[in-house]
């Protein structure tokens, strides 16, 4: 796919996300839009999936473990045609089957995740079985930078690299930002790059908002053998609301109506910019 | 039966021996440990089938992932550690990624109680039982001896969904040992029928209450003793009609007096038919250093423990 197709693509996943967390009146923006460029190339170019067929056996697994950023894969699975983009309004609604965290039974969701460090170690689990049986499928897990921070993460490192497990893809969104403050205050993570390659991982770190260079970093990961590989996708919290941008209080908050219509025009604005550069 | 004909075996053992005589059966089953397999007894599976063995290295937070995952594709992992780090350390990751996605996961917990004896405190796990039963779909097993902990993971692997079954470190009685033995699911058994008071007993606890029963006997009392392997789904049925044949219930576990059995079943009689309920088990306290037997005995668990305890409360 083409980088302004995907582009586009990613700017509708972050319509949704913005949508789902002004229906739902909570939830987690900012690291679900630091994200969304990752997601969108993901679930539009790099994995095998069907949305028609959504527990096809050789697809590939994707684990969110940083599941408080469940809008973004949600509305996602929701662009790619594995539910009604319309359901994202339902987020953490009553009765909706759009959990606050992502949930097993939703259409495309490999594993319920969300609470921190475990996410890792399902997706490790399920390349070490894809090894055992003999399937030649890829595994995904998002992690965010903040939750680098919980010893599971490490304990699923440790193991990963030690079974050489090079159908695995670890990608940390490195935002810079949690809750209580930049992650280099709170409680330093870095070197995240150092980190993984002490645990026997590949690393690439990349702009994660440019589609050449995280096509070249996901080849790379497929590429590599005999190892587990960790993307470093160095990425901008809030990305493409302008008020939400490296703003820790649009972690786990959702905008009013008045704070949702400028977001959404911040949005429309840059689709009418790529409908343009589309027409040029 | 004379005392030195009664065959002794540890349900670790048997849990490690019935590992290995499924393994043909259930191709899928592979069995994780975090450098304990030499404790818990998978060391004998490992023995026969090294590549279905998965030593995750001390990190039992991160095995219970592992599990998950392996179980997403198809796989019936058998998880082992101890139960203080089995239920204790990795109880959220039970929870959260192996509960709430109601996924094909077994977990086999040994060293459970205070039967493990000298190490203390820190590693006699009194609380699995009542940490696991808070675990929606969980369903929570307890073995008495080499005979029931071969046919629970044998049901555990024919059952699909979340398992925790305990098993013990010290060598037991075998008292199952007979051609009409069923083993099921949610089903209780009446192992000695009675009049006068119901004791109701989990794990190697079923041996003492055997023993108790017979001593009140020799004091005229008719005691009805109900083994329970599995307390969670708990078998109502036959635990409320016992209680309506005595209308007294003594309830005995190697565990906490609370959430485990000696709750489950007032849980039950509550609801269902009020009755008299005394537990016996780990009165709120923790345990410490000793043989198991020493131990117990202190904490009042042997045959004599809990005969005094069933006289007093008679």
């Amino acid at each position: 796919m083409n980088n302004l197709e995907l582009q586009k693509h990613a700017n509708e996943v972050r319509k949704g996300i913005v949508t789902a967390v002004h229906g739902a009146k909570a939830g987690h923006p900012g690291g679900s839009l630091s994200a969304a460029d990752a997601f969108t190339f993901l679930y539009f170019e790099e994995m095998n999936i069907d949305p028609a067929d959504p527990d096809k056996k050789d697809r590939d697994r994707f684990v969110l473990s940083k599941g408080h950023t469940a809008p973004g894969l949600y509305s996602t699975l929701a662009n790619r045609g594995f539910f009604p983009v319309e359901d994202l309004k339902t987020l953490r609604h009553l009765g909706s089957y759009l959990q606050g965290h992502p949930c097993i039974h939703i259409p495309g969701v490999d594993m319920s995740s969300g609470s921190l460090g475990q996410g890792i170690s399902a997706a490790v689990g399920i390349a070490l079985g894809a090894k055992m049986n003999q399937e030649s499928f890829r595994v995904y897990t998002l992690l965010g930078d903040g939750e680098l921070e919980e010893g599971q993460v490490w304990e699923a490192s440790m193991f990963a690299g030690h079974r050489k497990l090079d159908n695995l893809c670890v990608i940390v969104d490195n935002n810079n930002l949690q809750i209580d403050g930049p992650i280099d205050k709170v409680c330093s993570p870095y070197p995240i790059d150092k980190k993984f390659e002490a645990f026997n991982f590949h690393v690439v770190n990349v702009d994660a908002h440019d589609f050449d260079a995280l096509r070249a970093a996901f080849q790379e990961a497929r590429e590599t053998k005999g190892m587990p590989t960790c993307i470093v996708l160095h990425s901008l919290k809030g990305k493409g609301v302008s008020f939400m941008e490296n703003s820790i209080d649009w972690h786990g908050k959702a905008p009013n109506d008045e704070e949702y219509a400028v977001a959404m025009a911040d949005l429309e604005k840059i689709g009418a910019e790529l409908e343009k550069a589309g027409e040029a | 039966m004379a005392e030195n004909t009664i065959r002794k075996v540890a349900t670790r053992e048997s849990y490690g021996n019935a590992l290995k005589e499924l393994a043909e059966e259930f191709p899928d089953l592979v069995v994780l440990d975090a450098d304990l397999a030499a404790a818990t007894k998978t060391s004998i599976f490992r023995k026969a089938y090294p590549d279905r063995h998965i030593d995750c290295g001390i990190a039992e937070a991160n095995m219970m992932g592992i599990a998950a995952g392996l179980s997403l594709v198809g796989k019936i992992p058998f998880v082992s550690s101890f139960a203080m780090f089995a239920a204790g350390r990795a109880f959220e990751q039970v929870r959260n990624s192996i509960g709430y996605p109601h996924l094909n996961v077994k977990i086999g917990a040994t060293h459970a109680g205070i039967t493990v004896g000298e190490d203390g405190a820190t590693h006699q796990c009194n609380e699995d039982i009542a940490l696991m039963r808070t675990i929606p779909g969980m369903v929570v097993m307890c073995p008495a001896d080499d005979v029931e902990a071969k046919a629970a993971v044998r049901a555990a692997l024919e059952y699909q969904g979340p398992v925790y079954i305990r098993f013990g470190r010290a060598a037991v009685p075998v008292i199952n040992d007979r051609p009409d033995y069923k083993f099921e699911i949610g089903k209780g058994s009446i192992v000695r029928e009675g009049t006068d008071v119901t004791i109701v007993a989990t794990g190697i606890c079923v041996d003492s209450a055997l023993g108790a029963a017979e001593k009140l006997a020799a004091d005229g009392i008719s005691a009805e003793v109900v083994s329970i392997c599995t307390i969670k789904p708990l078998d109502e049925e036959i635990i409320i009609n016992s209680a309506k044949k005595t209308g007294k219930v003594v309830t005995v576990e190697e565990h906490s007096v609370i959430g485990g059995l000696g709750s489950a079943v007032c849980d039950c009689l509550s609801a269902n038919l009020p009755t008299k309920v005394k537990k016996l088990g780990m009165q709120d306290v923790f345990g410490e250093s000793g043989s198991a037997a020493a131990l117990v005995q202190k904490y009042g668990l042997d045959a004599e423990g809990v005969y005094k305890s069933v006289k007093e409360f008679l």
